[in-house]
């Protein structure tokens, strides 16, 4: 049976992630900050059949605490195996062209707290030589674009610190999964137009946790999404900069 | 900012241009159905004519967890945007069944509820709704109340089948059925024409789940040449699920695919190929939910869509008024792959139920002018032979013909006026079919 810490659970494809571990019986330590709806996903994974489920709401901008929160994770299920890391927001691009403390926050929310984490996770994971960290990059990070280059950005920020952070934990037997969901269809992007290239948050779960299953390094949700990005970055800039909608 | 989506139901037909609303939680929910001055919840979109469209659409699928599951009992409460097939992957394992269930396990339980959904096992067990203990409901006023057989129990009988016209079903307790396998012994009886077809089901009156495939072009004798599948949940075989993902169909076929020809021939073979009084033992999984293996089969019916056409008949009379209708439809029809038929046992007490002692017939029609013009027609047809047409698959019904034949239709809007959900919630379908 596995330990799972799970950050970030409120997001639809955390959840979701969850509710495939819960299946299979495993222990899980759920944080996240909205209070109502962590309760609420507690209650329905032990209905699934996770083994045990505890949770901490924690707004995980608040750095100070994280060393805090892992202990308290670590203690209460006796070690931890696996951690997602899964939460963020959508920026919103306009807003954060006008307000830089919007940029800055949003920022510190996609990017900093999370290497904070990462930090802290990777030298206790480190010391024990074991565990996976997953965390939840985008396809947003591989090529910045117009329409949404900050969060692009701190997406990237966590691309390539998880890709040092890979190679510096390889000889510790520590595995680093980067994932890079496409687009999915959640609540975040309840404000998007969907096409035929929008996935459900159920259908990229069973990718990442096949990820997980097998230590991968970096995969694509949906996997197609490595081709799409191959496309996309082999465009010349020169014609890239031109690429943007009226 | 608003954004628009074009929606639809499983039919493909109507289209409407809706807001989407997709509230993650409960508070969220609320705030939305406040906030909104009219609006209609959704599920799963699987009822397939225009029920759950309209401009603003409450997407419930998000609020979908588990509450509580009592293993010792089989009490299960839940949140009502969660699917049926969610729930059978936790319940089935533990030696617990749905109670009823329709033919697609890709539905909310808020919608079971709201469409009062029937079963193979109508005539044993009613519908969905006489199989929820309690449930929550959240006003048009902003209040949430519980309604059960003992509270509240005019908004009960108006929200269970009452087309989500009620209010946001948020949470129900149901009262699960207890099996032994997660097999079913499937026996099939062949009938040659309608009457026997209808003989059969009385014959066999004491099965737990029956019901007829049909072959709906076949005319003259052969009118009504059907193979009645009967069930029964066996003992043995273990109580493991398979819920394998449906293969996709990503694009839409060309309608032509189906043309009387096509149709005939599969009807056909399928009649030959069923072998009379054989036993067999099937995964529950592929005997409830054939159609859930293959994913979008509705893009079959290319991008026009098509509409399903559900009606009961009273049992007197019942079946030489199928025969005259059977004619009517192998006579003009574009016909259908898959028409079902079942005996129905005794209504329920919900104002909006469909389901009344007889027998319900269901077919697909590709989307045509013609369609339309022969749908009409049967409606008119099912109508004078004091039988309904079932609202979860219609996308045509004139008001005056609801109104004829959902007598209740009065008392049902008293109590939603009662509970404050006149103007607060509303779809395509209560507007044509002259609802508040």
């Amino acid at each position: 049976m596995k330990k799972v810490l799970i950050i970030g659970v409120t997001s639809a494809i955390a959840e979701h992630c969850a509710r495939i571990w819960a299946t299979r019986g495993y222990e899980l330590y759920l944080v996240g900050r909205n209070e109502e709806r962590v309760q609420a996903i507690a209650a329905d994974l032990k209905v699934r059949g996770a083994a045990q489920v505890d949770s901490h709401c924690i707004d995980l901008n608040e750095m100070d605490y994280h060393a805090a929160l892992l202990n308290s994770a670590e203690s209460t299920m006796n070690g931890i195996d696996t951690v997602l890391i899964a939460h963020g927001t959508l920026s919103n691009q306009k807003l954060c062209e006008q307000s830089i403390e919007e940029m800055l926050a949003e920022i510190r929310t996609n990017a900093l707290s999370t290497i904070s984490l990462l930090t802290l996770i990777a030298n206790r994971f480190e010391a024990k030589q074991a565990g996976t960290i997953a965390i939840l990059s985008s396809v947003a990070g591989d090529r910045g674009r117009a329409t949404n280059y900050v969060y692009g950005s701190a997406k990237a920020m966590i691309t390539a610190f998880t890709s040092g952070l890979r190679q510096r934990l390889h000889k510790s037997s520590v595995a680093v999964v980067t994932i890079k969901p496409g687009f999915v269809d959640t609540p975040m992007t309840a404000e998007f137009k969907k096409g035929l290239l929008w996935t459900k948050p159920s259908s990229v779960a069973r990718t990442i946790t096949k990820a997980i299953d097998k230590r991968k390094d970096e995969v694509y949700a949906p996997a197609y999404w490595w081709g799409i990005m191959l496309l996309i970055n082999s465009i010349p800039t020169k014609l890239f900069k031109r690429l943007t909608k009226k | 900012m608003t954004v628009t989506s074009k929606i639809s139901g499983w039919g493909g037909y109507p289209k409407h241009e809706a807001q989407l609303l997709m509230p993650p939680s409960f508070s969220a929910l609320k705030a939305e159905v406040q906030k909104q001055k009219t609006l209609i919840p959704r599920g799963m979109g699987r009822s397939y004519g225009d029920s759950a469209n309209a401009s603003v659409v409450l997407d419930t699928t998000y609020c979908d967890h588990f509450l509580e599951f009592d293993a010792n009992v089989g009490l299960l409460t839940v949140e009502a945007g969660i699917t049926l097939r969610e729930i059978l992957k936790v319940i089935v394992p533990k030696g617990w069944f749905l109670p009823v269930t329709p033919g697609t396990s890709y539905v909310t339980l808020g919608g079971a509820i709201a469409s009062d959904v029937h079963g193979k096992n109508h005539h044993i067990a009613g519908t969905f709704g006489q199989h929820v203990k309690s449930m929550s409901v959240l006003l048009g006023t902003d209040d949430v109340v519980t309604a059960s057989p003992e509270e509240n129990v005019d908004l009960f009988q108006a929200t269970c089948g009452g087309m989500g016209l009620t209010g946001v079903i948020i949470t129900a307790t149901v009262q699960l059925t207890p099996i032994r396998s997660s097999y079913i012994n499937q026996r099939a009886i062949k009938t040659d024409c309608i009457e026997s077809a209808c003989e059969a089901f009385e014959a066999n009156s004491n099965a737990t789940y029956s019901v007829a495939w049909i072959d709906c072009l076949a005319r003259g004798k052969d009118l009504g040449r059907s193979v009645l599948m009967l069930g029964e949940h066996a003992v043995s075989g273990g109580l493991e699920l398979n819920t394998k993902d449906s293969i996709a169909i990503p694009i839409y076929t060309p309608s032509a695919l189906l043309n009387r020809m096509t149709i005939k021939a599969f009807n056909g073979a399928y009649w030959y190929k069923a072998k009379h009084n054989k036993t067999q033992s099937v995964p529950l999984m592929s005997y409830f939910y054939p159609l859930d293996a293959i994913g979008s089969w509705n893009k079959f019916y290319g991008k026009a869509g098509f509409m399903q056409f559900q009606f009961v008949l009273p049992k007197a009379d019942g079946v030489a008024n199928m025969r005259l209708l059977l004619t009517e439809i192998a006579e003009n029809g574009g016909g259908s792959f898959l028409a079902v038929l079942k005996q129905f046992g005794e209504p329920n007490n919900n104002l909006l139920s469909f389901p009344i002692e007889g027998y319900t017939l269901a077919l697909d029609f590709k989307m045509t002018t013609e369609t339309i013009r022969l749908l009409n027609k049967l409606y008119n047809i099912v109508s004078d032979f004091g039988g309904r047409i079932y609202l979860t698959k219609d996308a045509l019904m004139q008001e005056a013909l609801f109104k004829r034949t959902y007598p209740k239709w009065r008392e049902f809007e008293l109590i939603r006026q009662k509970y404050g959900a006149i103007g607060k919630f509303s779809s395509e379908q209560s507007k044509r079919l002259g609802l508040a």
